[in-house]
């Protein structure tokens, strides 16, 4: 039966569904609910809460409980994950598979719009903190994805023992939907975590097992790519774009089929590994791709370079890039789409 | 009480400095665990710098690295998972009072029922002997070489405040101190193991070679000097109402 689920209570019942033990975190716009849905819905099932003092002690004790084998997870949001980033490297090393939901805001430092953005794809895919890592980072652009990504993130997390984020956004967390949960499913203690009496010391820091994490990677990136393809048959015209502006992108898409335009949405959904088969699968009547995202400089446009970069049929595609800080109408995605036809736009060099 | 001539079976031969005291420490808290029969059965939550030593010497139970001034916050979700298991931390000064203050006065405040034990030997050791909060009046430095202006910093007021159930402070620097640091560390481990409450002890060790100091004149520091600003004792108030 479907309910009406606001966005950030939708993600913490599902994390609660898929089997989450241990819930710590610090209340920031626009992921409050997160916190404050937790503060209730964890105790009743006899299940920890802890709200933290700051995002560091937040992602510091994540690390501790799942370090025991339980699906853990925290919350939070621009300046919060910033300040996790010691922590969120650390949970790579460690191999631990915990769960981080990031409730994209907009913009450096503070941050302005609360209504978000994914301002934050560049820090949150790449890795913020130091060393080279990478979470496996799922965008949904609606609340019942963004549902069905949490309820299966630990399945992917434990396979890999690799880290997860769910990277939503501000309006997303929000808004309200029409959402279909899923049920409870079990989630026993992993193998691996900690007893009180192994002597091997499992989670030492990384040092010399770097052809293991590399590894670990590179199976990630073979195996977990996920996109959408959206009317993509017989487009002459590919837009890319992830998240909210998606949504936005496919009313865009449909105005300019109906008006005889060969166009269609490739939408990434894991942002990292980003979807390079994806883009190996769109047909061969592509002429041009367009990347629409919504950030102040174009974040999503760099994965979109080296991925057509390594495939032999798009190295010489003219490729286009429209960014804004905040959301924008579909109208403007159609005007900058006339603009690309009509050779006014220049194409990313 | 028995009594211990034997090494702790599962302590190995470590890698400190001659002088140091966190063999005898190591030593001590792996004597009462034995006592209380938790050396195979415990997760032990360390932080950065000298004391990182102890993952190679310290063999049973889990042992996890956290990074500097964190541990305390991550045997919280440990505990908060695993109520049943001793879970300790054991820092450095600087890890504690330092980066990790934060993660002190919380732990403290909020009173998980970890114990916590703090290694105060008046610099950053492993990195060389840098000023820390805990560094002397006049103590000269590689990072205060006119000497420290300003006084030492002194947890156990603050812990007091808190109003923590059971808080001490110890020295390896002679043999008396060393017996009555190891009841300060049966109490702190008994109140976790019995009662699930938070314990705080710090212990004076010596570091004769940021002191520039022979490992007796180093002890004697402490005996003379460091105790006059870091005053030795115990505060318990656990069967208070």
């Amino acid at each position: 039966m479907k309910e009406l689920w606001k966005g950030n209570e939708a993600i913490a019942e599902a994390a609660v569904r898929a089997g989450c033990k241990l819930y710590v975190g610090y209340p920031i716009t626009p992921q409050t609910e997160i916190v404050e849905y937790m503060s209730a819905r964890m105790p009743e099932l006899g299940r920890k809460f802890i709200q933290s003092e700051s995002e560091i002690i937040s992602i510091n004790t994540v690390i501790g409980g799942a370090m025991t084998g339980y699906r853990c997870m925290t919350s939070s949001s621009g300046v919060g994950i910033s300040l996790m980033q010691e922590g969120l490297t650390d949970a790579f090393a460690k191999s631990i598979p915990l769960l981080l939901v990031n409730v994209n805001r907009c913009s450096c430092g503070m941050g302005g719009d609360f209504g978000g953005s994914t301002d934050d794809y560049l820090r949150d895919t790449r890795g913020g903190g130091n060393g080279d890592y990478h979470f496996i980072v799922m965008v949904p652009s609606t609340i019942q994805e963004a549902v069905d990504l949490t309820y299966c993130a630990w399945d992917i997390a434990e396979k890999y023992r690799n880290p997860i984020e769910i990277m939503t956004e501000g309006r997303l967390g929000q808004m309200m939907e029409c959402v279909e949960m899923p049920e409870f499913k079990e989630s026993p203690k992993q193998e691996w975590g900690f007893d009180g009496t192994t002597k091997f010391m499992d989670f030492g820091p990384m040092r010399d097992h770097d052809a293991k994490y590399k590894a670990r990677m590179d199976a990630i990136r073979e195996h977990e790519q996920r996109w959408e393809e959206y009317r993509t048959e017989d487009a002459e015209t590919v837009i890319v774009a992830l998240g909210m502006c998606s949504r936005v992108c496919k009313g865009a898409v449909n105005i300019l089929r109906e008006q005889g335009e060969q166009v269609g949405l490739l939408r990434p959904i894991t942002a990292w590994p980003f979807p390079v088969k994806g883009f190996e699968a769109l047909p061969e009547t592509v002429k041009r791709i367009i990347v629409m995202e919504v950030d102040n400089d174009g974040q999503v446009i760099e994965d979109v370079l080296i991925t057509t970069k390594k495939l032999t049929r798009f190295q010489n595609m003219p490729i286009y890039n429209l960014y804004k800080p905040h959301l924008y109408p579909a109208d403007e995605m159609i005007d900058y789409y006339r603009k690309v036809i009509s050779e006014e736009e220049k194409e990313v060099s | 009480m028995a009594k211990y001539t034997k090494y702790p079976e599962l302590l190995s031969p470590n890698g400190w400095c001659p002088g140091c005291g966190y063999g005898i420490i190591a030593r001590l808290i792996y004597e009462v665990m034995e006592e209380k029969g938790v050396s195979q059965n415990h997760i032990y939550v360390g932080g950065v710098g000298c004391n990182a030593n102890l993952y190679g010497a310290l063999e049973g139970g889990n042992k996890v690295e956290c990074h500097h001034g964190r541990a305390p916050v991550c045997a919280n979700g440990i505990k908060a998972l695993m109520p049943d298991t001793f879970v300790f931390t054991i820092q450095g000064d600087g890890d504690c009072y330092a980066i990790g203050m934060g993660e002190t006065i919380i732990a403290a405040h909020n009173r998980f029922p970890i114990t916590v034990f703090a290694v105060n030997n008046a610099n950053y050791g492993m990195t060389g002997g840098q000023t820390a909060p805990t560094t002397l009046t006049g103590q000269v430095t590689t990072t205060s070489p006119k000497g420290k202006e300003g006084k030492p910093f002194d947890i156990i007021p603050q812990m007091r405040a808190l109003g923590v159930d059971y808080c001490a402070r110890g020295t390896t620097a002679s043999l008396a101190e060393i017996r009555k640091l190891k009841k300060y560390i049966t109490k702190a481990i008994d109140l976790q193991l019995q009662e699930r409450k938070y314990a705080f002890v710090e212990i004076l060790s010596p570091c004769p070679t940021n002191w520039h100091k022979s490992p007796l004149e180093a002890n004697e520091y402490i005996m003379n000097n460091v105790i006059k600003y870091l005053p030795l004792g115990e505060y318990d108030t656990s069967k208070e109402e």
